[in-house]
């Protein structure tokens, strides 16, 4: 069973639709305001675009930056380095800039301002964005603008946040490298001819090269985490149905989880503030209370029990990447934690399991591209040649084989021995879970065996690709929260810490980064450009 | 000598739910809007939606099936149906596999006066898809309308119970009874709110073993299940008796050349590839829910029926009629409340009102005069106001004009005369003026009196209480 919560259909008041009423409001005219350019502002000896998000907060609610610095300064970045990085897709600078000033007038009339207020994110480009072209990095979908946001766009907009544009994708979110986009491969901003991971691969380049404050991706096997790991960022899946996938385009609906992409712990913890929480629009997103993530972040672990999984250091792992890892373990446990080696001992089924699971549904999620009602249609005599052309020419290979994947193994005779048998061993995969929460309060273990690889290197072989994600996809399997942050390097690329918890419990995952993090240095590298 | 064979009839009959919104979303369901006037992202199947289900729908789901005499699950989900089709935004359809809303029910149908138990094998809850338009779209063209994608579906599902096609009329028109009993579907066949497949199988007298069965789509209407399940049948026997096999195939009813026509054969048939609809939890649904449903559940027709003839002792016939739709049973029972003898309003109703509605093709919600107006017309006829026979007339203005009885009576002056001295002058009158009749009552020919009641009658327009006529007569003769 997908880990959804089953509820009382007859005394539930939150779970019917009609309840509360979603607004579709417009955007509202701001008049500009006319400000000067002080572009090159530095803040201790960093420039804006470098800052976070927390300090940003102070600097722009204070008055002595306003959000208008903030946006130009990323946008010069991007002017900068775009053509270098290729994090973006879209680009809304009028958008951004009148959202920014808008920010501004509130803070000159002496108003409080959100958290997010007038701090720029970058957009995955896989959620809907009303009015902004939507394209899932797909031939299939261009042209396609959407007339509805995404809650979380929603969320953010509620909040005064500067979207500054779109990014890039594995087509679908179907890939670990970014490559499979359909307009152009992203760059990994410490070594460009390799990949910044996948498949929220333009938010992570997008937020290490400082081309946007933070970013949201998503995450179906490991795509917020594993790019995170590759750029050297805070990247995070939260449990599943903590943050809602109204807007988000379906890759895997039981196990697509939005996500946010930082410079460090502290932002993840206040971009998680604003996306958590129950939506009456998505009927899989909990009915859970959302804490203040920064309650967590107190840099006090102690006696706090941490498993380390054996079978995520095994075949295949870097030896720098083991290092740092278990290095990484060592840390916690000079900060009080008890460590201890644990199994999950179903964990060599995750792979196969996931490329069943994941596949079935996306097989039928992606069935709407028929060319009928929007985006990409093939010139064609009839109807079934048109279907066929547009989803021929429309969808990239990886798509193609995604789809073909699932659809054998739901079709009728298979489906025993394919989708339900993987049905049944991800329970089993979550028990493995549940057991050893019983004893560990969280687990650590690497965010990928390896670190990022050059452009091409595994693309002619689908397997050697997807074995990237061996150990972000068990999370995804069991709808618990995970997150990825920097741990170390191996010759200049840098490696990623996963912190895995109990569902509901990513409070404590964010705790454990915040300590490691406070304890080290690596988060402060930047990539030289 | 030829074989006889027994017919086994399935069917599967789609019925809409008149919820006020759809089954995923909050779009308006009534019919006939301006096309696609009554679509939104969700219901267009737009990248990145997400149903969520209507409680309405569900409720009137339970609702119909606990009328069906149904099991309601405990627990049920929904499931993807996948195929392509344009009139299908999403080219899969929320359904329900393996875990209906509801299942095993039964719907008595009586065939020549033999009550019979038909099974219901399963009622699920789906969505709705869109409609094609291909006329007037030129060439190579079709035009989608997605008003009606997303409205709540439910499917009822028979044993292979029926064994006629007469069965199956009778079947569906129980069932439509029923559900229009519930309030939960308009059930109109044409406009599509009421939709009929069938499975039909033909097998020797007596055998065990079921024969290949086809499926027939396409019937449009009551009349045309029946036609078409007749034609089905005798097809299958001159096959048979041919020595050859039915083919397992989906046949379509041709209105206009009646017969059934190949649509796809076996091999052509769909592999749904169903899978649990991942965006949507499971359902539980509670036994307190489920009760709550069926308490407020109105008396069924059979239920009615059973009380008409009880506790107002109506013949078994006229309580069939009377029940045989929930708009028309309450008339008469508002009817009922308002001038108790059960009897004379069911002659009434089952009389003039019926035979007005039939004349004119209406439904009895359309009649513009109130249920407790007839019955203060049977009322004048008790007071000896007017007589039955101006009654009628009366009767009739009342459904041209909606006025009450006593209005029309009175503007029309169709009061009847009772004084006897007015009455006895014009008897006097008409016996002088009809000597020769007069003498022929007197010489035995009873039949005379007849014709000098008429004259009398004739010269007071009907309005002369004929009682008093004929005393007044008989005195004078
Ligand atoms: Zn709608």
């Amino acid at each position: 069973m997908p880990p959804t919560r089953t509820r009382d259909a007859s005394g539930y008041p939150g779970f019917w639709r009609g309840l509360r009423p979603r607004k579709h409001e417009g955007r509202t005219a701001v008049a500009a305001i006319a400000f000067s350019g002080t572009q090159n502002k530095e803040v201790l000896g960093l420039k804006l675009n470098e800052l976070g998000i927390s300090r940003l907060h102070k600097l722009i609610s204070s008055g002595e930056v306003t959000s208008v610095e903030v946006t130009e300064a990323v946008f010069e970045r991007i002017d900068e380095v775009e053509d270098t990085v290729k994090a973006y897709l879209f680009l809304d600078r009028e958008g951004a800039l009148k959202k920014a000033a808008k920010v501004d007038l509130n803070v000159a009339r002496g108003e409080e301002i959100e958290p997010l207020a007038g701090i720029p994110v970058a957009i995955k480009d896989n959620m809907c964005t009303k009015g902004i072209p939507t394209t899932c990095a797909s031939r299939i979908l261009e042209g396609f603008v959407p007339p509805y946001d995404a809650t979380v766009i929603e969320r953010l907009k509620a909040s005064d946040a500067v979207i500054t544009g779109k990014v890039n994708l594995d087509e679908f979110a179907m890939g670990s490298s970014c490559e499979n986009s359909a307009f152009f491969p992203t760059r990994n901003p410490w070594d460009t001819s390799r990949v910044p991971g996948g498949s929220s691969g333009g938010s992570a380049a997008a937020v290490a090269a400082g081309e946007a404050i933070y970013a949201l991706g998503s995450d179906t096997g490991g795509s917020v985490r594993l790019p995170a790991s590759f750029c050297g960022v805070v990247g995070m899946k939260p449990t599943y149905g903590y943050v809602s996938r109204y807007g988000l385009v379906a890759f895997a609906s039981s196990l697509d989880q939005i996500g946010p992409i930082t410079r460090d712990v502290w932002d993840c913890a206040l971009v998680m503030n604003t996306i958590c929480g129950r939506d009456p629009m998505d009927s899989t997103s909990a009915d859970v209370p959302v804490p203040d993530f920064t309650s967590f972040l107190n840099g006090d672990i102690k006696g706090l029990k941490i498993g380390v999984p054996k079978e995520y250091f095994g075949e295949g792992i870097d030896p720098a990447v083991k290092e740092a890892v278990l290095g990484a373990v060592d840390k916690l446990t000079e900060l009080g934690a008890e460590a201890e080696e644990c199994s999950l001992p179903h964990s060599e089924y995750a792979l196969s399991t996931y490329y069943i699971l994941a596949p079935a549904e996306a097989s039928s999620n992606l069935a709407r591209y028929d060319g009928v009602r929007y985006g990409y249609r093939a010139e064609a005599g009839d109807l079934l040649e048109m279907f066929k052309k547009t989803r021929q020419q429309g969808f990239g290979p990886e798509v193609k084989r995604r789809i073909m994947l699932g659809t054998y193994a739901l079709s009728s005779g298979y489906y025993d021995a394919y989708y339900l048998k993987a049905q049944k061993v991800r329970t089993l995969m979550r028990r493995d879970f549940d057991r050893v929460f019983e004893r560990f309060d969280c687990l650590v273990a690497p965010t990928s065996p390896v670190v990022a690889f050059p452009l091409g290197d595994r693309t002619a072989d689908p397997l050697s690709m997807y074995m990237v994600d061996i150990c972000t996809i068990p999370v995804n399997i069991a709808g618990i929260p995970g997150i990825s942050i920097p741990c170390g390097f191996k010759d200049g690329l840098p490696i990623g810490l996963q912190v895995i918890g109990k569902p509901f419990d990513d409070g404590t995952v964010l705790r454990v980064a915040y300590a490691f993090e406070k304890n080290t240095d690596y988060h402060k590298e930047r990539p030289e450009l | 000598m030829t074989t006889e064979y027994e017919v086994v009839i399935g069917l599967e009959v789609h019925v809409e739910l008149n919820t006020d919104s759809k089954m995923f979303c909050s779009c308006p369901t009534t019919f006939g809007a301006e096309p696609n006037t009554h679509v939104c992202p969700i219901c267009l199947g737009m990248p990145g939606v997400l149903p969520v289900i209507n409680r309405k729908a569900v409720e009137y789901t339970i609702r119909a099936a606990l009328a069906l005499n149904c099991q309601v699950a405990k627990y049920s989900k929904f499931d993807r149906k996948n195929y392509f089709y344009p009139d299908l935004p999403k080219n899969y359809q929320i359904s329900q596999y393996d875990l209906p809303l509801a299942t095993g029910g039964y719907v008595e149908i009586s065939v020549d006066g033999k009550k019979r138990k038909i099974g219901i094998r399963r009622v699920h809850l789906e969505e709705d898809a869109g409609k094609l338009l291909h006329e007037g779209t030129g060439p190579k063209t079709s035009l989608v309308d997605f008003n009606r994608t997303g409205v709540p579906l439910i499917e009822i599902v028979s044993e292979p119970d029926l064994r006629s096609p007469e069965e199956a009329r009778l079947y569906l028109n129980k069932l439509r009874t029923i559900l229009h009993y519930t309030g939960v579907s308009d059930v109109k066949m044409e406009e599509g709110s009421l939709r009929c497949d069938a499975n039909v199988s033909i097998r020797p007298l007596g055998s065990e073993v079921f024969g290949t069965l086809t499926e027939v789509k396409n019937m449009n209407s009551f009349r045309a299940v029946e036609r078409a399940l007749a034609y089905e049948v005798e097809r299958q026997k001159e096959i048979l008796e041919r020595g050859e096999k039915v083919e397992r195939e989906t046949r379509g009813w041709d209105e206009n050349r009646r017969i059934t026509v190949s649509m796809r054969g076996k091999e052509e048939a769909h592999d749904y590839r169903y899978f649990p609809e991942p965006d949507l939890v499971p359902l539980e649904i509670s036994r307190d829910w489920v009760e709550e449903i069926q308490e407020r559940l109105p008396d069924m027709p059979d239920e009615r029926q059973a009380r008409l003839v009880r506790e107002l002792g109506l013949p078994e016939y006229d309580a069939e009629v009377l029940t045989s739709s929930k708009d028309l049973a309450d008339f008469y029972d508002a009817c009922v409340k308002h001038y108790p003898e059960a009897k004379t309003v069911s002659n009434w109703v089952m009389g003039e009102v019926l035979g007005y509605l039939n004349e004119k093709g209406l439904e009895i919600t359309d009649l513009p005069f109130r249920p407790e107006d007839l019955a203060g017309l049977l009322r004048l006829i008790d007071k000896g106001t007017i007589s039955g026979k101006i009654a009628k007339q009366v009767f009739q203005e009342m459904c041209k004009s909606g006025k009450a009885p006593e209005t029309i009576v009175e503007e029309k002056g169709l009061k009847q005369i009772t004084d006897e001295s007015e009455i006895a002058a014009i008897v006097e009158k008409v016996m002088e003026d009809n000597p020769k009749v007069v003498e022929d009552f007197r010489g035995g020919k009873e039949k005379a009196l007849g014709f000098l009641v008429g004259q009398v009658m004739k010269a007071t327009r009907g309005k002369a209480n004929p009682q008093l006529v004929n005393r007044l007569f008989r005195e004078r003769l």
